[in-house]
């Protein structure tokens, strides 16, 4: 295997040059059907070709018809991000002639897209700021090309027209980013603003979000943009990163010795780590743009903007603020509950049940044991929906913690059991009897068994180790079936030693 | 408004149009005569006129999202010039 990284350039070089990003993001809308005719938009493990009608193969005599839905569901989007919605928008037909759009002309939106400018805030090696927006516009998908050799040695590639025309949202951002880590970050963010107006399922590895990125290098210090490249196929975060960090480093060594950076589009190869130089046309793009004579424009009126934007959800970054000051959340346990849209929900119904006293212990239930139980489902995105817990058995298991009905030991067991079979805490606790025991008088006397049993660790601690002491809790504790509480123990225990 | 040549090989080569050369020549007459009479248009005063990309005075025409029935592969695959299994098949093209 090729090695994966160009020769590195070294850190006084690497760091003389500014890098320049600015991203193409494809978003696929999750309609029920597609962008111009009435085909099922979901194609995800359909038979290959079972989605089509002679709108996507534009056959003679056809008549794409815009969903209201796509166009709807991309102002959303736009107004989520601060976008600018113009009174007046128009399709655009994209002429070019390769095979994954059979008709020989992409719909597209050239001059006068949906949304025009908006900004994301994004936080990146622990600066917060916006990255600024320049367009979002409303396209069809293309058709899946699959290459294959054929048995004597000969190439060809198969069609499959599912995906060609299912409605696709491109937002390009401004040359606002400077390095891989804030690229990521902006990616993230997007998919989580995305997910939260619930317009696309926004997921890499399944193609309904995809990114092309355009780097370039300049001196630090110079605000003239350098020869830009273009770089394709990156199919997962880590393969966003890893290509820019690629390309960010060959560009520096490139210009650090002399060279000229040529324009040009290079594709990330995810078993290298590199990008390659991809067959560069002779010619620039002449798609001979000219406004779609299917499709009449479309205007936005002020009242429907504002009507759409009665529909946008609470956002991340509003929703993180809100946690901190309404719950008294610290900012990274707000940040790690409002990940997911589902998430914080869960959040706030769990508190609405245990009582607002409780929310910090439902957060610190929420992030510690339920995240880490809901990751042994075996599905990355898992929520508490898709596991047998609810709001109803954390703000249970939350209130008998605090009724000190139960060892936080024992919460952890009964959790677990609850995960496994959905039954709710308290009936757990009381069909394995695991109530907490308070009777002073009951700890007393299995400290002092524990102190009998135990001469070694009591001499020790007598000699002067304290941390004997904890060993002794541990026992009457194991003793107690955990259900000591582990405070009263200690007590208990010194009372005895110190006497 | 005469093309040039190179002008009809540009075009022909977009569209993936095998021209000769006499053919070349013979387009560049036919399409420039084409543009010839289009110019006509450049007559009108259109001072006064809103640009617009249509003229049907027609917008917004949008149709609920909801599914329909797409056609059988078969149908689907009827008019291919070549067919594999449930897929239209091409010559090799590279992204």
């Amino acid at each position: 295997m090729v090695a994966a990284q160009p020769e590195a350039a070294s850190t006084a070089t690497r760091t003389a040059y500014e890098p320049v990003i600015g991203l193409e993001v494809h978003v696929q809308l999750k309609t029920r059907s597609k962008m111009f005719c009435g085909c099922e938009r979901d194609y995800f493990e359909a038979e290959p070709n079972s989605h089509v009608c002679s709108v996507c193969l534009g056959m003679p005599g056809m008549l794409p018809v815009i969903n209201e839905q796509a166009v709807a569901f991309t102002i959303l989007a736009g107004l989520a991000l601060g976008c600018d919605i113009p009174a007046h928008s128009k399709f655009d037909r994209k002429n070019y002639p390769y095979p994954d759009l059979v008709k020989g002309y992409q719909i597209s939106q050239y001059d006068q897209p949906l949304c025009l400018g908006g900004t994301l805030e994004i936080e990146a090696d622990g600066v917060t700021r916006s990255v600024q927006i320049e367009r979002i516009h409303l396209e069809e998908d293309t058709a899946r090309l699959l290459h294959r050799e054929g048995a004597n040695g000969d190439s060809y590639s198969l069609i499959d027209v599912n995906r060609s025309g299912v409605p696709l949202m491109e937002l390009v951002t401004r040359p606002d980013m400077h390095s891989a880590a804030e690229a990521m970050a902006f990616l993230r963010t997007l998919r989580q603003v995305l997910r939260y107006v619930g317009v696309s399922d926004a997921d890499m590895e399944k193609g309904s979000f995809r990114c092309d990125a355009n780097v370039s290098l300049r001196p630090v210090g110079t605000t003239t943009l350098g020869n830009k490249v273009e770089v394709k196929n990156m199919n997962s975060f880590r393969a966003v990163g890893r290509a820019l960090e690629f390309e960010i480093e060959r560009q520096a060594r490139v210009l650090s010795e002399g060279g000229r950076v040529a324009q040009e589009t290079r594709g990330y190869i995810d078993a290298t780590g590199a990008t390659v130089s991809q067959r560069s046309k002779e010619e620039a793009h002449d798609y001979r743009y000219f406004p779609e004579p299917d499709l009449p424009p479309l205007e936005t009126s002020r009242v429907t903007v504002e009507e759409l934007r009665g529909h946008l959800p609470e956002l991340p970054a509003a929703k993180r603020e809100r946690f901190v000051a309404q719950y008294g959340l610290t900012p990274d346990e707000a940040r790690q509950l409002v990940e997911t849209r589902a998430g914080a929900e869960a959040f706030e119904q769990t508190v609405a049940l245990a009582g607002p006293a409780h929310a910090r212990d439902v957060a610190h239930w929420l992030i510690g044991d339920v995240t880490r139980l809901l990751g042994t489902l075996g599905e990355p995105d898992a929520e508490l929906t898709d596991s047998k817990l609810t709001p109803a058995h954390i703000a249970e298991l939350v209130g008998l913690v605090g009724q000190r009905a139960i060892t936080a030991a024992t919460a952890k067991e009964v959790l677990q059991a609850a995960f496994e079979s959905g039954e709710m805490p308290a009936a757990i606790v009381d069909a394995r009897g695991l109530r907490q025991i308070n009777d002073d008088a009951e700890i007393d006397r299995v400290a002092a068994e524990v102190i009998d049993a135990n001469p070694q660790a009591v001499a020790d601690y007598r000699g002067g180790k304290e941390a004997a002491v904890k060993f002794l809790v541990g026992q009457v504790m194991r003793a107690m079936r955990g259900r000591a509480d582990p405070n009263g123990a200690a007590e208990a225990l010194l009372r005895r030693l110190q006497s | 408004m005469a093309l040039t040549t190179d002008e009809v090989r540009h075009i022909a080569n977009l569209a993936r149009v095998a021209l000769s050369d006499a053919e070349v020549e013979r387009f560049r007459e036919q399409l420039s005569s084409i543009l010839e009479h289009f110019e006509t248009l450049t007559q009108i005063d259109t001072t006064d006129v809103p640009p617009t990309a249509q003229t049907l005075e027609l917008v917004n025409v949008e149709r609920p999202d909801e599914p329909r029935p797409s056609a059988t592969t078969d149908e689907v695959l009827l008019n291919a010039p070549r067919r594999d299994g449930p897929y239209l098949r091409v010559r090799a093209v590279l992204d």
